[in-house]
């Protein structure tokens, strides 16, 4: 296998999903490729469940428009006007030239009257242009707001997902549905939502006109709209089918792209610049391809068109000529016939033009869509319990969990902790410790066994109220941009300043805080990458602190942080965990030794279990562990 | 512009063949009604159905030029364009691999997301309309001006009033739109940014359930894009009426002198009629052009900050490195009088403007190859910032660092990064399998070393629990490995480079204490001639260490081995005894 080969290999595996999520037609094979480690669920399997539907995700595109009624009441009454007096305004000119520019009895023209006629043509131009104005100002604005409600309901509806969601979609493609997707559907609702609208009237007025001029050659016209619409049909299938393409390679490119610029910090020191490019360039060229497929067929929409529009003149040319030679049609009704049908074919073409935005709209809003039915994390029982204030009393019992059904990641666990306790879990890395802690909130909902809170399944319990009463403190510190009082807000919004600054005085933050440059308020940005780890440990740390959950999960929430300084907050955790109940992961044992319980995991087992000096004593895999550490004496 | 040139000459000839293509429309277009002229005139006249039937071929072969030309023009057009647009996507992405990482953070990575994605798709649809439009539009203006002329010379004057006039609207309405355009942008990068935090920070959202919250703040952006969309678009919307004024206005004009004419019997009904068609198809080619401008305006925003990224000096190069074929041989590190600070220059400005702060203040001191060197200090007192700067991923301010007695600016970076491997505090490992993230270290290695160098990192014994073992897929980001395995991985990953020079900025951080034992046996008897430079929170990690360097508040506070240290430098002590007090009382959480 050629280098080459090999990235082109990986890539598929990486980003392939990505491309047959979007790429799948109905029937169509799509690469599909092995589910992924364990068939982790992502998007993929979600859409093959629900084939593309086209005409469904216009119905709920139109659902988000017809929201607008009144205003687009008034548009259609402006747009109404507009086209009339077009119409009017252009019909006038015959009458104009026949009464006052060159009457039919060969009396003298009347400048006068002509002054008088055209001010009364301008008049009806003026109304013309006010309704298109006012038409286009109202559309812009049913536009933007379908585009901030929907924006608003995927954000809304994502926040309802359950973690699962994001632990298995890739960030990247989540994001090109926010900015992509919603963009192409931004375009069509602002831009084609107009032309369709003025199209779908202009063809009526001057169907109108055209049966008033000659009912025969108006079926002539219109007998070429069939095949016109069938044309465009065909090209529309076509480019569809290339659009999700696009779209899809778009979205791994996105994705790539967002992997490669956040951990653009990797690839520099690992020199893996040239590879990057190399994969970039794989994905870049994939993306070419489909785009000129898509392009190009899109595209053709404009040409053939702009064909039946010409064989259509033509058509109406020999017809009506033969009309005139053998019926007597008159050539001024000829000439006027001409031009309606150009005028019929215009927005026909329009309408054809811009299908190409709708179809980007289409394949774009069927992937916010898909995010949109992804199920919500279930609901609460209508009987949920919701207590005004929880004890803390945890029992964990019997629990067995997976992430996918067949690798169990805990088996069997048991483990109970009194209000105020603390109770630790050690083990090897990837023993299951993490999991546990995913488990307590909620974040994942547990296989077998149960969990109780004050004696209730937490599965029956208010799920607001009980992720309020648990707080986490995470391995990966995680901020927002904001100011660092904001961040450290985030564990009670209804902190004052004083309670805030007391917390970070707990969590030892204080001291680097006030030497920032605006101190609290000093502005922080989301990847922290003005702080070091260890800061942004401690700005977690208190954020916790200043929430008032009787339940406090710390995982690994001092690893990056000095000894000397974890020496400092010390006294402030310990008064943090005085009255909460407390479950720490942590592998510096010394920050476990006084819990009033550690329990030694293994592969998901709970080997050892019981209190600092019971575990020595047993000399077992706490002991091993614990001397490990001991060596530093 | 110039710079642009560069992605049109692949594609010359589509650039020009496509618009060139799309004149066959145009030709069409006038040919059309003159032969319709035609068959008014000669067959009717003449009532000659065959002269008419004749004429009806020669019409459809046009329109089959028509249909020919258009899609060929299409074909062009879309070649070109999307091929240019593709080398274009693909040179920036290889300009951001240019970048240091204080570029990176001066440009925000979602700031640089959006410029790949978004900002490129904008111009390659602005490039593939002005194709098709740039000489169609021209071509109906200026065949219809000729017409116009040759109609009635005297009328044509309307036109060189109107025309200009217009022109100028135009130019104000754009004028008004750009800067918008450009708030609208901005906006949409803080909407971005918004939608990437709260998918980065879900847990931490679902956990203190702040979604209403969350809700709120992203209501608050979603209206800012709104209200700027709007403020753009509220302008563009403009453009139609006053099109309409204009193009009402010359109508009536002209039938105001023309009519006054055909009464002084000046001219006939005839020519006012086609001169009537003639300045509609005029400005309805201005129209479509001032349309196509129009979209540009916006994708002008877009080439704005497509080029700011192309144009910024990536601001750490090796250009002037004077012994770029130079290797790192021996792996002997020393800092001379070094200060640094984090610069914030950046062109999107520093939120956090604490850059005046000198992180670094005169730091000196030399390792001899071989040598392990451990590093402790307090949080935030430039532990990362002084490691950072031997693999060259930032630059000191003043002073030298020198690799091999050579100054790290005189080394090509790929030479100096390729001697120095460098674990990182904040890691990543990307999607892809184990062995691949592995193979980051060393694209050629074998299975066999992989499972060596794992085994040093104490990786292999978890990796082997994973189904298909080295073939597990990570996810982005590595999300599906716990903290610690993710550190071991990027520990082999490092190795696998067989550095001369290995970094670890506190590596082993969610690592158990047994672990990360036997990485340090492993890295004692198999890394013996690499110097190894820890930084470490726990004193155990750096005990036996050749040297420590003890650093507060960036200064080197003390220098020496264990035994030296804990006789003489009282922030040692202070250190030493924080931790083991801890082991022996066991007051402490």
């Amino acid at each position: 296998m050629t280098r080459e080969e090999r990235l082109r290999e990986s890539l598929k595996r990486r980003y392939g999903k990505m491309v047959a999520a979007a790429s799948k037609g109905p029937g169509g094979p799509g690469p599909g490729g092995p589910g992924g480690p364990g068939g982790r669920g992502r998007m993929a399997a979600q859409q093959k469940v629900k084939p593309k539907q086209t005409g469904e995700t216009i119905k709920r595109i139109m659902a988000y428009v017809l929201d607008e009624k009144p205003r687009l009441i008034v548009a259609v009454i402006c747009a109404f006007l507009n086209i009339a007096s077009q119409l009017g305004a252009s019909y006038m000119l015959r009458p104009i030239i026949n009464t006052y520019i060159a009457p039919a009895d060969g009396s003298p023209g009347d400048p006068r009257g002509l002054a008088g006629a055209l001010m009364f043509m301008l008049l009806v131009y003026a109304i013309g242009i006010v309704g298109t104005y006012v038409q286009a100002k109202l559309l812009l604005t049913v536009g933007q707001n379908c585009l901030k409600r929907m924006r608003e309901d995927l954000f809304n509806h994502m926040q309802t997902l359950p973690v699962k969601f994001y632990d298995t979609n890739p960030r990247g493609d989540l994001m090109s549905r926010f900015t992509n997707d919603i963009d192409n559907i931004g375009n069509m609702l602002s831009s084609t939502l107009i032309s369709l609208f003025t199209a779908a009237l202009t063809i009526v007025g001057t169907l109108s006109l055209m049966i008033y001029t000659s009912p025969i050659l108006t079926v002539v016209t219109v007998a070429v709209v069939p095949f016109m619409l069938f044309a465009a049909r065909k090209i529309a299938e076509f480019s569809a089918k290339y659009f999700a393409k696009q779209q899809s390679s778009l979205g791994a490119i996105n994705g790539y792209i967002e992997e490669a610029v956040t951990g653009q910090k990797v690839i520099k020191v690992f020199n893996h610049e040239q590879t990057a490019m190399d994969e970039f360039n794989i994905l870049n060229d994939e993306l070419r391809a489909n785009q000129m497929k898509a392009q190009f067929f899109g595209g053709l929409m404009g040409p053939v068109m702009n064909f039946s529009t010409q064989i259509n003149y033509t058509l109406t040319a020999v017809v009506g000529g033969t009309l005139c030679i053998l019926r007597g049609f008159d050539i001024g009704g000829l000439t006027v016939f001409l031009n309606y049908s150009r005028q019929f074919n215009r927005p026909v073409n329009e309408i054809s033009m811009t299908i190409t935005s709708v179809f980007s709209a289409i394949a774009g809003a069927e992937r916010v869509f898909a995010v949109m039915d992804t199920p919500s994390e279930p609901a609460d029982d209508e009987d949920a319990y919701a207590p005004e204030r929880i004890k803390g009393d945890i029992v964990v019992e019997n629990v067995s969990f997976g992430y996918t059904p067949e690798k169990l990641i805990l088996k069997n666990i048991s483990a109970y902790a009194h209000p105020g306790q603390k109770i630790a879990f050690v083990g090897s890395t990837g023993a299951g410790k993490t999991t546990v802690m995913n488990l307590l909130p909620r974040f994942y909902d547990i296989g077998e066994g149960k969990i109780t809170i004050d004696g209730v399944d937490i599965r029956h319990y208010n799920r607001e109220v009980l992720r309020n009463n648990v707080t986490m403190v995470l391995q990966e510190s995680h901020l927002f941009s904001g100011t660092i009082m904001e961040n450290i807000r985030y564990g009670r919004l209804d902190a004052t300043d004083e309670e805030v600054i007391s917390a970070a005085k707990i969590a030892s933050a204080d001291s680097f805080i006030k030497h920032m440059p605006h101190g609290y308020h000093t502005v922080i940005d989301a990847d922290g990458s003005n702080l070091s780890q260890g800061q942004r440990q401690l700005l977690n740390i208190a954020r916790a602190a200043v929430s008032k959950a009787p339940i406090l999960i710390l995982d690994e929430a001092t690893s990056s942080v000095d000894t000397r300084t974890e020496q400092l907050i010390q006294q402030g955790m310990a008064r943090l965990m005085s009255d909460r109940t407390t479950f720490v992961i942590a592998h510096r044992l010394s920050t476990v030794r006084d819990a009033n319980a550690i329990m030694v995991l293994e592969h998901g087992v709970i080997i050892e279990r019981g209190t600092h000096e019971q575990l020595l004593e047993m000399k077992g895999r706490y002991y091993e562990l614990y001397t490990g550490k001991a060596e530093l004496d | 512009m110039k710079r642009y040139m560069k992605y049109i000459k692949p594609y010359a000839f589509f650039f020009i063949a496509g618009p060139v293509m799309m004149l066959t429309e145009v030709f069409g277009e006038v040919w059309i009604p003159k032969l319709m002229s035609l068959i008014i005139d000669n067959g009717i006249g003449n009532h000659d159905i065959a002269y008419v039937i004749r004429i009806a071929f020669v019409m459809l072969g046009a329109c089959l030029l028509m249909i020919c030309g258009g899609t060929l023009g299409n074909f062009f057009s879309v070649k070109a364009a999307v091929g240019a647009s593709a080398d274009l996507r693909s040179d920036l992405f290889s300009k951001v691999q240019e970048f240091s990482f204080a570029d990176v953070d001066n440009f925000s990575t979602g700031s640089l997301v959006t410029r790949l994605t978004n900002d490129l798709q904008q111009i390659q649809q602005l490039v593939v309309t002005m194709l098709k439009m740039a000489l169609r539009s021209p071509g109906m203006l200026v065949g219809g001006f000729i017409m116009a002329l040759s109609v009635n010379r005297d009328l044509a004057i309307v036109l060189l009033i109107v025309i200009p006039l217009l022109g100028l609207s135009i130019f104000f309405i754009m004028k008004t739109a750009y800067p918008r355009f450009e708030r609208m942008q901005l906006a949409l990068d803080d909407l971005n940014n918004g939608i990437k935090e709260v998918l980065t920070n879900v847990r931490v959202v679902k956990s203190f359930v702040r979604e209403e919250h969350e809700k709120d703040k992203f209501e608050q952006l979603n209206s800012g894009m709104m209200e700027k969309s709007l403020s753009a678009m509220n302008v563009v919307i403009f453009m139609q009426p006053v099109m309409a004024v204009f193009m009402n206005l010359t109508s009536a004009a002209v039938v105001w002198f023309g009519g006054n004419r055909i009464i002084a019997g000046e001219m006939q009904v005839g020519e006012l009629t086609a001169f009537i068609t003639y300045i509609t198809q005029i400005l309805m080619s201005l129209m479509m052009l001032a349309m196509v401008i129009l979209q540009s305006s916006r994708a002008m925003a877009s080439f704005k900050r497509v080029s700011e990224v192309l144009d910024y000096e990536a601001s750490l190069t090796d250009k002037d490195a004077k012994e770029k074929d130079r290797i790192v041989r021996e792996g002997s590190i020393e800092f001379c009088h070094v200060y640094f600070e984090y610069d914030s220059d950046g062109i999107l400005g520093d939120a956090a403007g604490n850059s005046d702060k000198q992180v670094l203040k005169d730091i000196n001191f030399s390792i001899a190859p071989g040598e392990t060197v451990g590093i402790l200090g307090a949080t935030g007192c430039g532990k990362t910032s002084l490691v950072q700067l031997i693999p060259r991923l930032y630059d000191a301010t003043k002073g030298q660092v020198l690799v091999d007695g050579v100054d790290v600016r005189d080394y090509s970076l790929y030479n100096l990064r390729e001697g120095v491997a460098m674990v990182l505090q904040y890691n990543t490992l990307f999607s892809g399998t184990v062995a691949e993230n592995l193979r980051w270290g060393d694209e050629d290695a074998s299975d066999e070393d992989i499972v060596r160098f794992s085994e040093y990192a104490q990786a292999d014994s978890f990796v082997s629990t994973f189904k298909g073992g080295y073939d597990y897929m990570i996810e982005q980001g590595g999300s599906n490995v716990s903290g610690g395995q993710k550190q071991r991985l990027c520990i082999a990953r490092a190795l696998l480079k067989k550095p001369r020079i290995l970094i670890l900025d506190d590596s082993t951080s969610a690592v158990d204490t047994a672990t990360e034992r036997r990485i340090n046996e492993a890295f004692a008897n198999e890394l013996k001639d690499t110097t190894r430079l820890i930084i470490a929170q726990r004193i155990g990690s750096v005990k036996d260490a050749d040297k420590i360097i003890v650093m507060d508040d960036g200064r080197i506070v003390d220098i020496g081995n264990h035994s030296e240290l804990i006789e003489r430098c009282a922030e040692y002590q202070d250190i030493y005894y924080s931790q083991i007090e801890k082991q022996k009382e066991g007051t402490v959480i």
